[in-house]
């Protein structure tokens, strides 16, 4: 699947204006609020027409303003999972689920059937209720069922975890990672949540006041994200587990990480989170220190940012973010190609 | 009871249910437009919509007389072209009933739609429902206690509608002799007192029933939609 997008849109003073194109897998659109990533979605959806561009999937044109063709909603054949589950109240669950079945002519999108996107999701146990008496995790669990049963060839899914608490998303982020792994349906995701792209994205677009900034694979794109929220993402596999003091080893390119212990099997892949402001630099092998995880790396480039700076290094062709004050960079005389040691403070673990 | 009367009553039950069965998918088609629709002029269709309930009843009756009359331009067409005859039938009565009540009808309707969240409508679209679908199965359910009680409402109108009814069709027993029109006959002849109270109980007992039919039906369908 790909999806090319090239569109340009005004909705009051807002502009929006965006170029990309994706890869299979789940692309994620990554942006702040206000950053025009559900209008986007929309667009693509078919909510919105834009006022220029186009939007192709797989060479299907949905949109072309110059050729005045516009594709309606109902005949895409891309679902949408909206932020606010919207499951029609008059319906049961399961009339929710078959309710885009019978619209879906047999198209050549993923084939999903009934019974395995129920036990996919978990929600066989709601089918005869009613999606008032749900809950927010078991409602929006419900709408990613009712868009795959149409059998989309394009899955959209505008923040979906957005409303939801932190039990509620940890409860949904490994369905939608089983989506994305066993469905086969590629996901066009919408988060301004780093935490959620690192963990499911495999391309990544950034947003910021509706211009494309940035497009690639989430190892290269993520650490240039959010300023605010900046941190680096790192592929790993579990090497070994230590029972002893309940910790995980884990191999990657950048070097070994002790983790306290995952459930994950030896061999299973890995993605690791780290936080620009959880990262350390020293100039000397740091000892007789407390951190368990030193990485050995090159500074590369040192954007500052007021008082503080972005420091991205390279670790033997990882990417590892660090957010140092002004005056620590100054002090150690930080600059591009000086070898350091990257003391990392904790990691968030998400498996892939 | 008198034959008369029980006549009455039989042919304002037919006139009142034909009127409200008939006008219900016009009623239905324009609240859909004047709560979804964007066009030029909808404010035009908003105001004819709503003419019935401002004018005086005799003035819309005699606009009925001269539009569907036996002369009137679009009588005289219906009737060469398809037989269909209004004035001074019992149709007659039914067509002023409709007309009269068809305000009613749609300004509830209307508001019952436009509480349906087109957020909804719009999940149902990129689920491959065609707009039509949409409306069927999404919009029109949604709303089913607002058309309820626009039907039960242009009912209600048409039992107790006078004014146009008997400047379009007159007042003629067994054909347009609606029970208020009967109502009102009996109360001008001497002796007619007692006749006019029993129509006027059996007018309240219909309209009260047609209340708590509504109250009852509007009850279930909120109960199916919470039950779990």
């Amino acid at each position: 699947m790909s999806l090319d997008v090239d569109i340009e849109h005004r909705h009051g003073t807002f502009r929006l204006s965006a170029r990309f194109v994706s890869q299979p897998g789940v692309t994620a659109l990554f942006g702040r609020s206000g950053s025009g990533k559900t209008t986007l979605v929309n667009i693509v959806g078919g909510l919105i027409r834009p006022e220029h561009g186009r939007v192709t999937v797989d060479g299907k044109v949905l949109v072309d303003t110059e050729r005045r063709l516009f594709v309606p909603k109902h005949r895409r054949c891309i679902g949408y999972v909206f932020q606010d589950s919207r499951l029609f109240p008059h319906l049961s669950v399961r009339q929710n689920l078959l309710y885009g079945r019978w619209f879906s002519h047999g198209n050549a999108g993923a084939v999903a059937d009934f019974g395995s996107v129920v036990d996919l999701l978990g929600i066989g146990p709601l089918l005869e209720r009613r999606p008032l008496s749900l809950s927010g995790g078991e409602k929006q669990r419900v709408a990613i069922g009712r868009a795959l049963l149409a059998h989309p060839r394009l899955l959209l899914m505008d923040e979906p975890l957005a409303s939801l608490d932190e039990a509620r998303r940890a409860e949904i982020l490994p369905y939608i990672e089983r989506l994305r792994d066993k469905a086969g349906v590629p996901i066009l995701y919408v988060s301004h949540s780093v935490a959620e792209v690192a963990r499911l994205a495999t391309t990544v677009v950034i947003l910021a006041d509706g211009k494309v900034t940035a497009v690639g694979p989430v190892l290269d794109i993520l650490p240039l994200a959010d300023a605010s929220d900046g941190g680096s993402v790192l592929d790993a596999v579990v090497a070994r587990h230590d029972e002893q003091f309940q910790l995980t080893i884990l191999a990657s390119v950048a070097g070994e990480l002790q983790v306290p212990r995952l459930s994950a099997p030896s061999g299973a892949p890995v993605r690791a989170y780290i936080r620009a402001r959880d990262v350390m630099l020293s100039l000397h092998p740091p000892q007789e220190i407390s951190a368990l995880n030193v990485l050995a790396g090159k500074v590369g480039q040192i954007t500052p940012a007021g008082a503080q700076a972005d420091i991205r290094l390279d670790c033997n062709g990882a990417t590892l973010m660090a957010r140092l004050t002004a005056k620590s960079v100054q002090r150690l005389a930080l600059a591009p190609g000086r070898p350091v040691y990257a003391v990392i403070k904790s990691v968030s673990f998400e498996r892939s | 009871m008198t034959a008369e009367e029980w006549t009455a009553v039989r042919l304002s039950l037919l006139v009142a249910v034909t009127a409200t069965a008939a006008s219900l998918p016009l009623g239905v088609a324009a609240a859909w437009l004047l709560a979804r629709g964007r066009f030029w002029g909808k404010s035009l269709v908003d105001t004819v919509v709503h003419l019935p309930l401002i004018l005086p009843p005799v003035v819309t009756g005699y606009l009925l007389l001269i539009l569907f009359g036996k002369r009137g331009p679009i009588g005289e067409f219906l009737n060469d072209a398809f037989g269909i005859v209004f004035a001074f039938r019992w149709t007659g009565a039914a067509l002023a009933c409709a007309v009269m009540g068809f305000p009613l009808m749609v300004r509830a309707i209307r508001l019952s739609i436009e509480a349906v969240d087109t957020r909804l409508e719009s999940a149902a679209g990129t689920l491959g429902a065609h707009p039509f679908l949409v409306f069927a199965t999404i919009t029109l359910p949604l709303c089913l206690p607002g058309v309820i009680a626009g039907a039960i409402l242009c009912f209600a109108k048409s039992m107790g509608e006078f004014g146009a009814t008997i400047t379009f069709v007159s007042n003629i027993p067994g054909e347009t002799q609606t029970l208020p029109s009967a109502i009102y006959t009996l109360t001008q002849v001497p002796g007619g007192d007692a006749g006019a109270l029993r129509l006027t109980m059996i007018s309240v007992v219909i309209s009260m029933a047609a209340l708590l039919g509504s109250e009852l039906l509007a009850r279930r369908l909120g109960a199916r939609r919470v039950a779990t």
